[in-house]
């Protein structure tokens, strides 16, 4: 099982210019903001579930860059149904990474439906999303990166993680007026 | 009487063409079906069809983040489906805009579409969003180029509620 803080902040530690990264609410947020500020970041702090679909809308306005989504499993679980509409209207440069612990650890680890029966991967795999694929290791990251930067999207990767609890680490500003337009401006430049 | 000879969603399509408007995602009504048919014959716009009315919402910003507006369209029974979904444009003042195709109101036939027509304008300005109702076809167009103006120009969310009245009321036959 992997240990999600230190491997996101691996993950950004050299990240390139064409890289923009965007994270579903709650601790997914922390995590990237853990890595550093950047303004090449957007982190959701609400509105579960809007987090895939919004990726999906940047990814097929900026067809030049790679959009980085990373995501809990509770997030992806409230949003099935974008996986298909990802898979559905292809865009090449977009990596959703969902982080799944397999638990609601922010509201006190009640398990999700991945500590069931549910299956990210083959949920993705069943909605079209052919380059699927789950990692539980650390040393999976050189095919992540690969993922990340080189294959042809959209790729959905579940990347096991221990369900504990990490410090937050919040962001530039809880004001999402700031957050975005701040996010933007690494667009137009 | 006046005559009428374009359909009012053509109407609709200029605004989208006149603004810019690039990506229309949906869960289809057969109001808006004319519309999607149009917009699905332009190569410079994107037709996205969703598996929920609410993940319009978050395309929608994620397309205005990459430099691109977008319209979203539905029918009033999806309008609940979006109700959390609309606390993303809120709170980070990305122009939103939708078309709502209205049941319930004006001679409807399904009772299960009721409570959610009664329930569409109550939901909308419980969060936020800014009301345009278009009762006949020769104002559409203006309405609609109103609530997107609004929307895109004051970083607000703008719903055009289109008319059962207008849309016309179908009547289903058991058998």
């Amino acid at each position: 099982m992997i240990d999600r803080r230190p491997f996101v902040q691996k993950i950004l530690k050299n990240r390139k210019p064409n890289l923009r990264v965007i994270s579903g609410l709650g601790t997914s947020t922390w995590d990237i903001m853990s890595a550093g500020d950047n303004i090449g970041n957007f982190g959701f702090i609400g509105a579960m579930g809007q987090a895939i679909p919004f990726s999906l809308g940047l990814a097929t306005s900026q067809p030049d860059l790679r959009i980085l989504l990373f995501t809990g499993d509770g997030d992806t679980l409230m949003s099935l149904g974008s996986i298909a509409t990802v898979a559905n209207h292809p865009v090449t440069n977009l990596t959703i990474v969902v982080l799944d612990n397999e638990s609601y650890v922010e509201t006190g680890s009640q398990p999700t439906a991945t500590a069931g029966k549910t299956d990210l991967e083959l949920v993705s795999k069943g909605s079209g999303l052919s380059n699927s694929y789950t990692i539980r290791s650390e040393n999976d990251y050189n095919k992540l990166i690969k993922t990340i930067y080189v294959e042809e999207g959209p790729s959905l990767v579940v990347a096991k993680c221990q369900a504990k609890a990490t410090p937050l680490v919040f962001p530039h500003s809880f004001d999402g007026s700031v957050s975005i337009n701040r996010f933007m401006s690494s667009i137009k430049s | 009487m006046t005559a009428v000879t374009k359909d009012w969603r053509d109407d609709i399509y200029k605004v989208f063409k006149d603004l810019d408007i690039t990506m229309v995602s949906h869960v289809p009504d057969a109001g808006h079906t004319p519309l999607i048919n149009l917009c699905e014959k332009d190569n410079e716009i994107d037709v996205i069809t969703l598996t929920t009315e609410q993940d319009g919402v978050g395309l929608s910003c994620g397309a205005y983040a990459g430099g691109r507006k977008s319209a979203l369209l539905m029918q009033s029974s999806g309008v609940g489906n979006c109700i959390n979904a609309l606390a993303l444009p809120n709170i980070c003042r990305i122009p939103f805009l939708t078309l709502v195709s209205m049941r319930g109101e004006w001679g409807e036939f399904i009772p299960w579409q009721v409570p959610m027509g009664l329930g569409t304008p109550k939901v909308l300005e419980a969060m936020d969003v800014k009301i345009f109702r278009a009762d006949y076809k020769e104002e559409v167009g203006s309405t609609v180029d109103a609530a997107a103006r609004f929307a895109f120009n004051t970083n607000r969310s703008a719903a055009v509620l289109l008319s059962q009245k207008m849309i016309g009321a179908k009547q289903f036959k058991n058998g």
